[in-house]
Parts: structure tokens; C-alpha cells; sequence
């Protein structure tokens, strides 16, 4: 039976969903059940990863020391994982920190035409002995070509695997199909998905990716996570044990930790109107939250935000653009 | 004509010859060499065809010449100026710094030029904090209280040569200890972020302050006067986004368009550190001027 490995991201990526305000109390119980459930990778901290808590993309509740700490106790099976971006995090207020407090897993990310800023971040987890891997965000942004070869340059930097994410929820099955067997065929290391749900396709997707030779695959229970949510785990574990494919993840256990998720969860995705804009315009969905906000302060329509956005080739790290189209906007609207 | 100071420009990568490029506009300023690894690159062919003398002996040059020039910008890597710093001191050679090596007097003109231009070693901080830290300073002094800054950049992803990528952890750290230092601000924060948007998008900057009373009209005044004094160096530096203040949290942006001497006008980034960088060696030849002229 081939082996997939389940990366958690509900309380990573789906900390986007309450403006990085996840609780110690939350990551204790969600990664005891992770743990219990039999998840592969448990990734935990601020939506944008180590040392992003800021004004420019949301303040967390609690310090990545504390979120890690907390995680770390639940944990013995369930390896801890951690986002990084270059830019945002640091090697050695950052990074040292976290292998410190017994981080296991690093997945090191950025836009999918930078990899060459994630060079000295992955060498530097790699010399001390820990997992790493790269990740492409944005992938939709680069064609195949660009996308292999960006992530070759990862693998070349001791990367030991790469995840593309969709992140914005643009892709259909056929482009999923195209970016994996592409990726598989070049890169010696794991090959991985992560998905969004803007156009209901997030589970479809990652189960074609598994199918054109991925063995990594990111998801979040009750598909918690930014805008329209991230892959669905519940669905996907269930549709892989019917597939014949391994994840080691009792299903009935997720099924219960989806329901300690539900604690948290202020408002469980749906497929609202401006998710799918987003995904069809192709910006990052965890701008969602945030274009809300601030089109309901400049009295301007979402849509046409995140469709200026889309013009503009925004990318994670320019929520502060938003004002700006917001502004422009309302001033032609007035 | 007036006498001129004789410089020399270490690294020849973005920085290295968009200096060299500003140097020839200068009056005080007269680049005497340009120094690199390798005589084939890019900014190396460009010194030769602008008539500069070249030179690929890295710092053995000024080693075997310390007499060429009184002022040299370093614009190599943090890890080779730490090299570098002493043997310059020791050649009695000034320094402007344009890496993130955290050694030589942080400069940032607008606020302190004239205590750098008597400096030995100055450093040029970073393209982020010469564009943010004037704006901080300034929300600092209105707001003494401000409890908390944070400045975001963005830079065009082609304007980021592979230095600039080698070095994200020296850019961020470099920044927040300029932030620090020149605010007086305990709490700080540097993020960076590659833009590659096509076509490329002007440098822009976000500051941002947690205050707990802000009356946003005490800052217009200041605000305005601190960049009419930095577009006397930068003239593409401007206020994108007024002062915004929400939830005790104030935000103003800036962008920065280049001169688009080197590379074109999207690279503010390149322009503002550069142009810096031109302003306080200017002002260390014109004391270097007075000094010789009252001997003579």
C-alpha cells in the first residue's frame, strides 16, 4: 500500500481563520487528539509562521515559545512541524528557537519564483540535523518550467522534499496532474500538495496528486483555515482508505479530533461568494479576512477588491495593498 | 573648478555601480577606482567603458595602494566587511558601509548627518531603514510613549540581486537595531518581502506604531518637514498613504521611486540607500576640503 504522509495545518494555516488568536488552551487539545488520531506532521503556530505575529499581518494570541512549548507536550508520535518564511523568521532568533524547544519538522516557504531566499534557512535546519522541506506558495503564479526549477533549487539546498500550494484555491485536477508527475519525474525527495477549497475542489485535487505521485499532503480538520478553508483531513483520510492508500491516520480518531476542532472553530468554511472571486482571481485567500474588514470600512465592494488585487499580482506579505485599492476604490466610487 | 575628493567603490554588483553612476553627477566626489573579483562582470564593464580605472585585486588593492583615495563605499557582503573594517582603519582610508555588518556608525542622513560626516566608519543601515526610520523617528519624537514599531518593506523582486537575497536575516536584523538605536523604541520589527510582480513595483514601505493616544494632526507638520529633508537627497521619496490611525494602531506609507540610474525606476530600494550613502560622503569631503584648504 503506498504511504502518504498527512501534514495537520489546522492549527497553522487555519489560524488564519481567527486572526492568529488559537489559544495554548486549543493547541493542547487539538494536538492530543492529533497525536491520538495517528497525524503524521502537526504544524502549529501564526498563519504565516515563525516570528510573524506583526501589525502587517495580525498579532497572535499567544508567542510562538508558548504555541511550540505547548504542542511539543502532546506530541510523541505526531512529529511538530513548522512554516517558515525568509523575510519574516530568522535563523537565529527564530529558527534556533524553535529547534530549541524540539520543533522536528521545518517547511520552509516562499513565493514560488523565490526560491533562492530559502538557500542558507533550509541549509541552516539541515546542518542541525532536522526535516526539512520546501514550499512553493502561489504556485498557480509560475508555469511548470519555472515551478520544477525553483523547486529543484530547494532540493539542491538539502530541501528533502516539496510541497506546492495552491493557495489561493485556483487549481483544477488537470493542473494539479500536470505540476506533480512534472515534479515527481525531476525532484529525488517527497513530492507534496496543499490545497484550498475556493472552488470545492481541495480534496479532489490532493487525492489527483496523490495519484500522479505525491506522498505528502497537507489538510486541516473541518477544513479549517483561511477563506473558503484548506483540503478537508476527514474526507481525505476516509477517500484514501478507500483508495488503498496508507496514511496511518485512524479514521475514527480524526473524526473525533475534528470534533475537539470544532471548539475553536468560530464559523466553519463555506464556499462564500468572495472565496470564489479569490479563487478565480488567483489572490492568496488568507487576504480574505482582511479585504472584508477594510470594504466594509471604505464602504466598497469585495469583489472588486480582490479582482483589483488579482491586476496588481499581489502576494502574501502586501495585506497593507488593500487599504490602498480600498482607498482608490472608494474614491472613484465617490 | 573645485578640488575633489578621491573614492573608491569596493563590490561590483546593483549597489557598487549604481554608486559608481551617482558619483560622476557629484562636485565633491571623483571615483578613482572600482574594485571587484572579476574583471568580466557587469558592473565591471561598465566602470571600464565609463573611463574609471578597475581594478580585480579585491581588498589587496587598497592594500598595495592606500594612497588612492580618502573615502571608500563597501558594498560587498556583511561577513566581507567584517574582513575589511580593519584593514581600512588601519589605511586611515573613511568608510561608508552599505552592507548589514552592524560595524560602523549607523547613518541615516536625515537625522544624523552631521555627526556621521565625522565619523571613520559609517553604516548605511539598510534600503528599508533609510526609507522607515526617519518616518519613526519622527512619530517617536511627536509620541514618546509609542510602545511598539514595525516597518515593512517591499521590494521588486528584480531589484534584489543575489547579495541582497544571501542576506534577509542581516537585512532584518540590521534594520531593527537601526530602528532602535535612532528611535529609542525598545520594541521593534523588520519584515522584508520580494515582490515579483510584473511589470516590477516601486519600493514601498509601511510604518507602523502602536500608540495609545494619537491625534493625527500633530504629525502632519513633522511628518511633512522630515520629507521635504530627505527629498533634498532621495527626490523620488514620497508619502504614498497618509497617516492612517485605527485601534491604537498607526500606519503611513511610503514609496520610493529611483532615479534609474543603474537599474530603472522601480528600484527605489537601491536608490535610497545609494543616495544616502552620496549625501554623507559628501559631507565627509566637505570637511575633508575644509581641513586640506586651511593647511594650504
Amino acid at each position: 500500500m503506498p504511504k502518504i504522509l498527512i501534514s495537520d495545518s489546522t492549527l497553522r494555516d487555519g489560524n488564519h481563520a481567527v486572526r492568529h488568536q488559537l489559544s495554548r488552551h486549543d493547541i493542547a487539545t487539538y494536538a492530543e487528539a492529533a497525536e491520538d488520531a495517528g497525524i503524521g506532521v502537526l504544524e502549529v503556530g501564526h498563519g504565516n509562521g515563525l516570528g510573524a505575529s506583526s501589525m502587517q499581518v495580525g498579532l497572535s494570541k499567544e508567542t510562538d515559545t508558548t504555541v511550540l512549548e505547548t504542542a511539543r507536550k502532546q506530541l510523541s508520535n505526531t512529529l511538530l512541524g513548522v512554516h517558515v518564511i525568509p523575510g519574516f523568521a530568522t535563523k537565529e532568533r527564530d529558527i534556533q528557537n524553535a529547534i530549541d524547544i524540539g520543533v522536528d519538522v521545518f517547511r520552509i516557504a516562499s513565493h514560488v519564483t523565490e526560491a533562492d531566499i530559502t538557500q542558507r534557512h533550509i541549509s541552516y535546519v539541515r546542518e542541525k540535523g532536522k526535516k526539512v522541506f520546501g514550499v512553493l506558495m502561489m504556485s498557480h503564479m509560475a508555469n511548470v518550467d519555472v515551478l520544477v526549477e525553483e523547486a529543484l533549487k530547494m532540493e539542491y539546498y538539502g530541501a528533502q522534499g516539496v510541497i506546492i500550494m495552491d493557495s489561493a484555491g485556483t487549481y483544477m485536477p488537470s493542473d494539479v496532474a500536470e505540476r506533480i508527475t512534472a515534479l515527481r519525474a525531476a525532484l529525488e525527495g517527497v513530492v507534496g500538495f496543499h490545497g484550498h477549497n475556493n472552488l470545492s475542489l481541495a480534496v479532489t485535487n490532493s487525492l489527483e496528486a496523490i495519484k500522479c505521485g505525491a506522498s505528502m499532503i497537507d489538510g486541516c480538520a473541518k477544513g479549517f483555515g483561511a477563506g473558503a478553508g484548506n483540503t478537508q483531513l476527514e474526507p481525505l483520510i476516509a477517500l484514501c482508505g478507500r483508495l488503498g492508500y496508507d496514511t496511518g491516520v485512524d479514521l475514527y480518531k480524526m473524526l473525533d479530533a475534528s470534533d475537539v476542532a470544532k471548539t475553536f472553530i468560530d464559523e466553519i468554511p463555506t464556499i462564500a461568494p468572495t472565496s470564489i472571486i479569490s479563487g478565480l482571481s488567483g489572490v492568496f485567500s488568507g487576504f480574505l479576512k482582511r479585504v472584508e474588514v477594510v470594504s466594509k470600512e471604505f464602504k466598497v465592494d469585495p469583489r472588486d477588491v480582490f479582482l483589483r488585487l488579482g491586476e496588481l499580482k499581489v502576494v502574501a506579505g502586501q495585506e497593507d495593498m488593500i487599504v490602498k485599492v480600498a482607498i482608490e476604490l472608494s474614491k472613484k466610487g465617490a | 573648478m573645485t578640488k575633489k575628493i578621491k573614492v573608491g567603490i569596493i563590490g561590483s554588483g546593483n549597489i557598487g555601480t549604481d554608486l559608481l553612476m551617482k558619483i560622476q553627477r557629484s562636485d565633491v566626489l571623483e571615483c578613482e577606482i572600482f574594485v571587484g573579483r572579476n574583471l568580466n562582470s557587469k558592473g565591471m564593464k561598465v566602470a571600464n567603458k565609463a573611463g574609471i580605472r578597475i581594478s580585480d585585486k579585491s581588498i589587496q588593492f587598497f592594500i598595495d595602494e592606500p594612497e588612492a583615495v580618502d573615502i571608500v563605499f563597501d558594498a560587498t557582503t556583511a561577513e566581507f566587511h567584517k574582513k575589511h573594517a580593519p584593514i581600512f582603519s588601519g589605511l586611515g582610508i573613511k568608510v561608508v558601509d552599505m552592507t548589514p555588518s552592524k560595524i560602523g556608525d549607523m547613518c541615516v542622513p536625515a537625522i544624523n548627518l552631521a555627526k556621521c560626516s565625522n565619523s571613520y566608519n559609517v553604516n548605511m543601515v539598510t534600503c528599508g531603514g533609510q526609507a522607515s526610520i526617519p518616518i519613526a523617528y519622527t512619530i517617536a519624537k511627536t509620541y514618546p510613549s509609542v510602545r511598539y514599531i514595525e516597518v515593512v518593506s517591499v521590494i521588486a523582486s528584480k531589484s534584489a540581486g543575489p547579495g541582497t537575497r544571501d542576506n534577509l536575516d542581516e537585512y532584518i536584523e540590521n534594520t531593527e537595531n537601526g530602528l532602535k538605536e535612532l528611535t529609542g523604541c525598545e520594541h521593534v520589527k523588520a519584515i522584508i518581502n520580494l515582490n515579483p510582480a510584473d511589470p516590477s513595483i516601486d519600493m514601498q514601505t509601511s510604518i507602523f506604531a502602536q500608540i495609545e493616544e494619537c491625534d493625527i494632526s500633530l504629525l502632519e507638520e513633522p511628518i511633512k518637514n522630515m520629507v521635504e529633508v530627505i527629498q533634498k537627497y532621495v527626490p523620488g521619496y514620497k508619502v504614498a498613504i497618509e497617516p492612517v490611525y485605527e485601534n491604537s494602531r498607526l500606519m503611513i506609507m511610503i514609496r520610493v521611486k529611483g532615479l534609474g540610474d543603474y537599474l530603472p525606476s522601480y528600484a527605489g530600494n537601491l536608490d535610497i540607500i545609494n543616495c544616502a550613502a552620496i549625501s554623507v560622503a559628501e559631507a565627509m569631503a566637505d570637511n575633508l576640503l575644509k581641513e586640506r584648504g586651511g593647511n594650504a
